[in-house]
Order: structure tokens, then sequence, then C-alpha cells
């Protein structure tokens, strides 16, 4: 059913050479926000569900995978497959809380 | 370089975002019901929002040459009041006749509750008794996987409806395999911090290919961009793609998904038409 994937035109070096600096700045903006976590940590912060699915979601990024960015995305999704019996908030809060206790 | 945005809720921008869309080439949208980020207390408030979609806002889009279609519906959001929803969805059939209706959306799930499945469910059954083309939300960041399976589960098992005319709408790279594999349209929303950036978008057409494919900027009253789809071509130019697999992607395949339906004016090319006499499983394939 799927058709053939497109063929991406440039080089691994074209790549690296137009792409390199702006994965570089975003590369250093991760460094920063988990050093500013760090940082209010030290004050006495609690530990954040989110804070850890994201640092395990980093540990992945030098793993080998077919796709590196699908790994990541199910480390953030729900994984089970019931429906919610009742809405508990409106909006998603970008990772999964394993924790998280349904009511039946 | 024209374009068609699929997904765009104008009715939350301004006129200069008209202009603005118009001077980037986009010369027609679909504008889909949503939740405007409350919850409205009556149908009534519905039935206002409906008329604003089918009257007023064609109006303000053609002034800049952009032809305006919407998708009616009682949206994820709002779908796990129940009471509500079926208020709505009783009222929705005298709008669908009117000329730029295109269909049924964006109904799907939010939150993945039993009582927004129920709302789906329902939704899809109006869709297949007015023959109506269908534009699916799938949710947002965590909730996204498990929706869209369960979305795509509902479709299969219904059995009534025709897959290439529902667009399932905000697939990434780990739903969009199971949209595509089961004969949908798959949409992707180019939205700067929720949803997928342009490299992104492009680095999954070259993983599952550029068929049935569609791209919009899902703008809205959030952080967001009227004009993501020229932006996207833009990066598929910086990325050195050919001008004719850029208009594929933001003209070609949107006006062939949505010129199943009569009430769209524009033509999409001989080569790619959807409607062969015959096909569909509900026997006509006919127009909608």
């Amino acid at each position: 059913m799927a058709s053939q994937p497109l063929k991406c035109p440039m080089t691994k070096q074209q790549i690296l050479d137009e792409h390199f600096i702006e994965n570089r700045t975003r590369l250093l903006d991760i460094a920063a926000f988990l050093d500013r976590l760090d940082r209010t940590g030290r004050d006495g912060g609690e530990a954040d569900f989110r804070a850890e699915v994201f640092s395990e979601a980093i540990a992945l990024l030098w793993r080998p995978s077919p796709s590196r960015v699908k790994t990541i995305q199910m480390i953030f999704s729900d994984p089970t497959t019931a429906p919610l019996a009742l809405l508990d908030q409106k909006s998603a809060r970008g990772a999964y809380d394993r924790d998280r206790r349904e009511a039946p | 370089m024209q374009y068609i945005d699929l997904h765009a809720h104008m009715t939350s921008r301004t006129t200069d975002d008209y202009y603005q869309m118009a001077l980037t080439g986009c010369v027609a949208l679909t504008d889909p019901a949503f939740w405007p980020g409350f919850d409205r207390i009556s149908a009534d408030g519905f039935e206002d929002y409906f008329h604003h979609l089918t009257d007023f806002e064609p109006k303000r889009a053609a002034r800049y040459g952009i032809q305006h279609y919407t998708w009616l519906c009682m949206n994820p959001k709002e779908a796990d009041n129940r009471k509500l929803s079926k208020e709505v969805i009783a009222r929705l059939p005298k709008y669908l006749d009117r000329p730029n209706v295109i269909g049924i959306g964006e109904i799907g799930l939010n939150r993945v509750t039993r009582n927004e499945l129920e709302t789906f469910k329902d939704q899809i059954d109006l869709a297949v008794r007015f023959q109506k083309m269908v534009l699916i939300h799938t949710p947002h960041l965590e909730d996204k996987y498990k929706g869209t399976r369960l979305i795509v589960e509902t479709l299969v098992k219904d059995g009534r409806i025709r897959p290439e005319q529902i667009l399932i709408d905000h697939a990434e790279e780990h739903t969009i395999d199971m949209i595509i594999e089961n004969g949908f349209w798959a949409g992707i929303t180019l939205y700067p911090q929720t949803k997928v950036s342009p490299q992104r978008a492009i680095d999954i057409l070259e993983t599952v290919g550029p068929d049935r494919i569609c791209v919009s900027s899902a703008c809205d009253w959030g952080p967001s961009l009227p004009a993501a789809i020229p932006q996207f071509a833009m990066e598929m130019r910086r990325r050195r793609y050919a001008d004719e697999t850029i208009h594929k992607i933001i003209y070609e395949n949107p006006a062939t998904f949505l010129a199943q339906s009569s009430k769209f004016r524009m033509k999409p090319p001989p080569s790619r038409r959807l409607t062969a006499p015959g096909a569909g499983r509900n026997g006509s394939g006919k127009k909608l």
C-alpha cells in the first residue's frame, strides 16, 4: 500500500555542512535545560515522571535503532489499550506517567 | 508556488493572516470545527459557530482569492460530554448541504475516554448515513499512539467506511504507518511546539513515501504559523527537492483527496482522481 519513500537528494556531507550548526544549538538548549533542572533540584524540587522519562529518552539517543525518533516517541507514549473510564484532565502532559492510577 | 492548507482554524486568525497566506500562494483551505479554548454550555453555541464557518469565513477568505471549505462536528475536546454531543450531532445534518461543507470533522479522541469513543462512533455513523468524507483528529503527545490505534481499529471494525475518503490527522513517526497501511490518508500538522517541524515532516516522507500524505499548518489560537506550508516548501528546497515533488505534497495531494467531494471546486491532475466509477465499498464511486 505504501509508496516509495522519497530519497533525500543531499549527501551526508551536505547535511552536516548545512544542518550541523542548528542541531548543535538544539543540543546545547537541551544541555542547558538539564542544567536548569539540576540547579532548581538543589533547592529541594520533587522528582517528576517527565524528567525521568526525558533522561531515559536521552540515554537512548546513542543506542542503535532503525528509528531513534520512533523509539523515543514510544517512550513518551501511553502503552495501554483501554479507554479511560472518566475524563481526568483536558490536555496531555507530554509523557505517560507509569505510576498513575486510573479510576475503575 | 500554490498550495492548499487542509487544516487551518481561521475563525481564530486575523484577516492579516488571510492576506499573508494569499501572498505566500494559498489558494484554498479547509477549516475543521474545533475547540475554542473553553467548553460551550449549549448546542446553540455550536450552531452559531457552524453558521460562522459556512457563511462569514468563506466570504472573508474570498476577498483574498482563497477558497474556504469546512468540516463540521462535535470536536474531541468537548466530546466527553455525551448529552451535549448528542444534541450537537442531532443538529448537524441541516448544515451538511451548505456549499462549503466538505464533510464531518475534526472528530476523534482527546484523552481517549469511553465517552469520547462513543461520540466518535456516533459521528462515523452520521458520516456513513449522509455519505460524507471525514477528517479525524488524533490525540497529542503521550495520548497519540493509544488514540490513533483505537481510532484505526474502530474504523476497520466498522466495515462501512471507505478509507480513501478519510484523512487521519496529526500523524507522527510512530503512528503514520498504521494509518497508511490501512488505506487512509494521513495528515502531518506543522506546529512549532507540540506537533511536527518541517524538517521532521520531510524525514517522514523520506521514510514512508509521498502518497496519501498531506501537510497542513493547523493554525489556531495557540502558538502556530499560518505560513507553515510555505516554510515547509522552503525546507524541501533547502534539501534540494525538485519543485514538482514539492508541488505534489502541498497542492496535488490535498487536491486529490478533496476532489472526492463534489463541493470542492479545484481540479486535481487527471491521473490522480480517485473516484473512478464503481470504486468503493458503498458501491457508487460517486463524489460525496
